[in-house]
């Protein structure tokens, strides 16, 4: 955990705490500036450019990990972000660094996760010179960046770093960048940085106004056939207890988005788990059907509504967000209500007429939970299904075990097939979808809840991407379990070929992958291959008795393919539940 | 899994449109496009720009001219957005806008709002009186001359400037630069202050 060792300092540990020596450097105020922000870890890879902030950092009590790609740096710091509900920090340097951490900054931002990106950059007086590892890295990272800063100054970095973290958290979550030339970094300062705080122009509204709140109550109490939609927005929020509360006290049906996984407890009766493209039939049908939403931080995605035309046609819709811009931006808001999850539900809860006379309407999402029930075949002789490993996994564990996936089918059988009750345990890749999402963000999440059991499901191709973070795993010795759904395939991709392309799958096979157990060996973590269904719960079983890093390499059936499934575009009422429906749409 | 086939699914008969609003079948919506004026003071710093117009090129708002320029506090820049959208766009891009850290505060200016723009036009010098005579028609004037060129300065609303420039394209037009609209809401109002 500490690039330190090779160096033992002297004054570690036998020293009563006193008070920092004041910074004699711009680097010196980028560190302060995160202690005082209180971070613990930073995600990182040394450089050229970024070099004075890592000297500062080795002054520092902050953990630094070293990771095997900035990508997984970024990524880790995202899962760091998702699971502690505090900013992750991740360097890089300059140019193809700073590019390298681009795909976490804008996965971070899909998914309103806060980050805090800090690049080093060739000196001032190089700037725009095209220099050695130069890019524009504030102007690459601002689409997709709630603020990207450059540090023009060595007495103002400090302050920089303060307002970016502060930003990061405030509000709507979401990544910011300070970009720091090694002049700056380097130069001489002995202004410390101030308190972490938003830049004034940033507006964070708190709760909703009282008026609406109660026009939208008395909307809901009306309702025939109400349901709850929760989107990461709620446990960003930490509102999933306030959900829980309010859902039960009214007793309105719960459907999660994918981001919301974890928000409301899948295992009450109330959850129909969650909605979308390959959420399940019971959600689907609750929400084409529905007469009144309560939708609450989620920005209706496409994955989520299908066709908006065809999208809860019926449903008046009540949408809470703290983000006035995600207010009828894809589905019409009839009730708009502004300010923070926790608080609006808590307004809401107390403006209820009454609840929602809709004893037919939970009947009626009953009777779907076993019309359309997630379900799979496992004969014994065929290969081993993916599912059945989820399911296995998910019996054997603890509530509170963090899942982390890379993207592809794997993701969606670890969505639909693990049950989840807790919130900050379901660590995805969403809105951008990145494959090689799950390896750093294992590594992020462990290091975040060190005495959690971390699992991450990935596929064959996703794990490919990403798989030298496997060295950082066994590096640290975080005991995560990675099983990689092998079906030596990209195999949504192959899916979608199957289904819409006539089978003609260019490019989607890949019959040349390496064996994952001998490659997690070779790593120096602890390699296993399943094959078939005898072994299953032994060897997931032995895997997690492994105090470190071990790889499961599961051998799945390589025709199995992801449903229910709204086709794009599509009405989420006409999900398929096998491919004979898919031609039927 | 047993569930009936996707065609025999219960389901309500109401629909959205395109934007996600629901449609009432009596009153089919649509939303035609309208020409905004969206004001926005901002900090007056380096990137302003580039974050302003990346924003609108991304979220595929059609901009129809964008202008800036310093305000009396030296801290702070103002700009001028003409777009034309669908309603629900106009009030996405407002949004948007407002969404950016270095944005102070953004309105839509009303209708009646003071719009001018400025264009210069560079024509033909051979017969400087006529130029003269049609910028006179038009409040404009040259503010420079050679033997082989004349340049007029003309300020105005946007069909005024059209206007002239159709009547001086009878002298050559060599050359032209127009600035795109500046606006100031009509009566007390400002930025800072709602009356």
């Amino acid at each position: 955990m500490s690039e330190r060792a090779s160096v033992p300092k002297e004054e570690d540990e036998t020293e009563p705490e006193t008070e920092p020596e004041p910074v004699t450097t711009g680097a010196q105020s980028v560190i302060r500036a995160l202690e005082n922000a209180g971070t613990d870890y930073v995600f990182g890879v040394q450089g050229g450019a970024i070099m004075p902030v890592y000297d500062a950092l080795y002054d520092s009590d902050i953990n630094h990990v070293t990771m095997a790609h900035e990508q997984g740096a970024s990524h880790a710091a995202d899962a760091y972000g998702i699971v502690t509900g505090d900013p992750g920090v991740c360097f890089a340097t300059s140019g193809p660094g700073a590019t390298n951490l681009v795909t976490g900054i804008a996965d971070a931002n899909m998914d309103s996760d806060p980050v805090i990106a800090l690049t080093g950059q060739v000196p001032t007086e190089f700037v725009g010179n095209d220099a050695f590892q130069e890019t524009d890295t504030v102007g690459i990272t601002q689409p997709i960046t709630k603020e990207s800063y450059f540090a023009a100054d060595s007495d103002t970095v400090g302050d920089n770093v303060s307002e970016a973290f502060a930003l990061a958290d405030a509000g709507r979550q979401g990544p910011t960048l300070v970009d720091l030339p090694k002049d700056v970094t380097q130069g001489e300062t002995e202004v410390e940085p101030g308190a972490p705080e938003t830049p004034e122009t940033y507006e964070v509204p708190e709760e909703a106004d009282d008026e609406n709140v109660q026009e939208a109550a008395e909307a809901l109490a009306e309702a025939d056939r109400p349901v709850i939609l929760s989107g990461g927005g709620v446990i960003k929020a930490n509102a999933s207890s306030a959900l829980r509360e309010f859902a039960k006290e009214y007793e309105i049906p719960v459907i999660t988005t994918m981001p919301g996984i974890g928000s409301f407890p899948e295992d009450h009766e109330l959850s129909l788990e969650w909605a979308g493209m390959h959420g399940t039939g019971y959600a689907n049908m609750a929400i084409t059907n529905t007469d009144c939403m309560l939708a609450i931080g989620t920005r209706f995605d496409d994955r989520l509504t299908g066709g908006v035309d065809s999208f809860a046609p019926d449903a008046e819709v009540i949408h809470v967000d703290i983000d006035p811009a995600e207010i009828s931006k894809n589905v019409y808001a009839d009730y708009p209500l502004i300010g923070d999850a926790r608080n609006v539900l808590r307004q809401l809860f107390d403006a209820m007429p009454r609840a929602p006379d809709a004893d037919e309407w939970r009947d009626q999402c009953q009777a779907w939970k076993s019309e359309y029930p997630m379900d799979y075949d496992t004969p014994d002789d065929e290969p081993l299904k993916p599912q059945y490993v989820v399911e296995r996994f998910s019996d054997v564990t603890p509530d509170d075990t963090i899942v982390c996936t890379g993207v592809g089918q794997h993701q969606m059988w670890a969505s639909q097939f693990w049950e989840y009750t807790e919130p900050r345990t379901w660590v995805s890749s969403h809105g951008l979808g990145t494959m090689g999402y799950g390896v750093p963000a294992a590594i992020g999440a462990k290091l975040a809840a060190p005495d959690q059991e971390v699992v991450c499901f990935d596929g064959d191709g996703s794990f490919l991407m990403t798989v030298q973070g496997l060295s950082v795993a066994v590096r640290e010795q975080l005991d995560i379990t990675y099983v990689v759904l092998n079906n030596e395939a990209v195999g949504m991709v192959r899916q979608w070929q199957d289904g819409f392309y006539e089978g003609r799958r260019m490019a989607s096979e890949y019959p040349w992958i390496p064996q994952f157990d001998k490659l997690a060996e070779a790593f120096g973590a602890r390699g296993f291959t399943l094959e078939s269904y005898e072994n299953v719960e032994e060897t997931i079983q032995e895997a997690r008795d492994y105090d470190g890093p071990s790889v499961i390499d599961a051998h799945i059936d390589p025709g199995e393919n992801v449903f229910p499934m709204v086709p794009s575009g599509g009405d989420n009422g006409l999900f398929a539940l096998n491919e004979d429906h898919l031609e039927m749409l | 899994m047993p569930g009936p086939a996707p065609d025999e699914r219960m389901r309500p008969k109401g629909r959205r449109n395109t934007q996600g609003i629901r449609v009432d079948p009596e009153a089919e919506v649509t939303h035609e496009p309208r020409q905004a004026v969206l004001s926005a003071l901002v900090k007056h710093r380096p990137g302003v720009l580039s974050e302003v117009s990346a924003l609108f090129s991304r979220r595929q708002f059609n901009i129809e001219s964008l202008t800036v320029g310093p305000t009396v506090d030296e801290d702070t820049a103002r700009m001028t957005i003409l777009i034309e959208e669908p309603e629900p766009g106009i009030d996405q891009a407002k949004k948007q806008l407002r969404k950016l850290v270095p944005v102070i505060s953004v309105r839509e200016l009303e209708g009646e709002a003071v719009r001018r723009e400025l264009a210069l036009v560079k024509v033909s010098g051979e017969k400087p009186d006529d130029v003269n005579a049609v910028a006179d028609m038009y409040d404009g004037q040259a503010v420079d001359a050679s033997t082989d060129s004349v340049t007029v300065e003309i300020t105005g609303s946007k069909q005024k400037i059209d206007a002239a420039i159709e009547a001086f394209k009878q002298f050559d037009v060599q050359e032209i630069v127009r600035t795109g609209a500046a606006a100031l809401e009509r009566g007390p109002k400002t930025l800072e202050k709602d009356v």
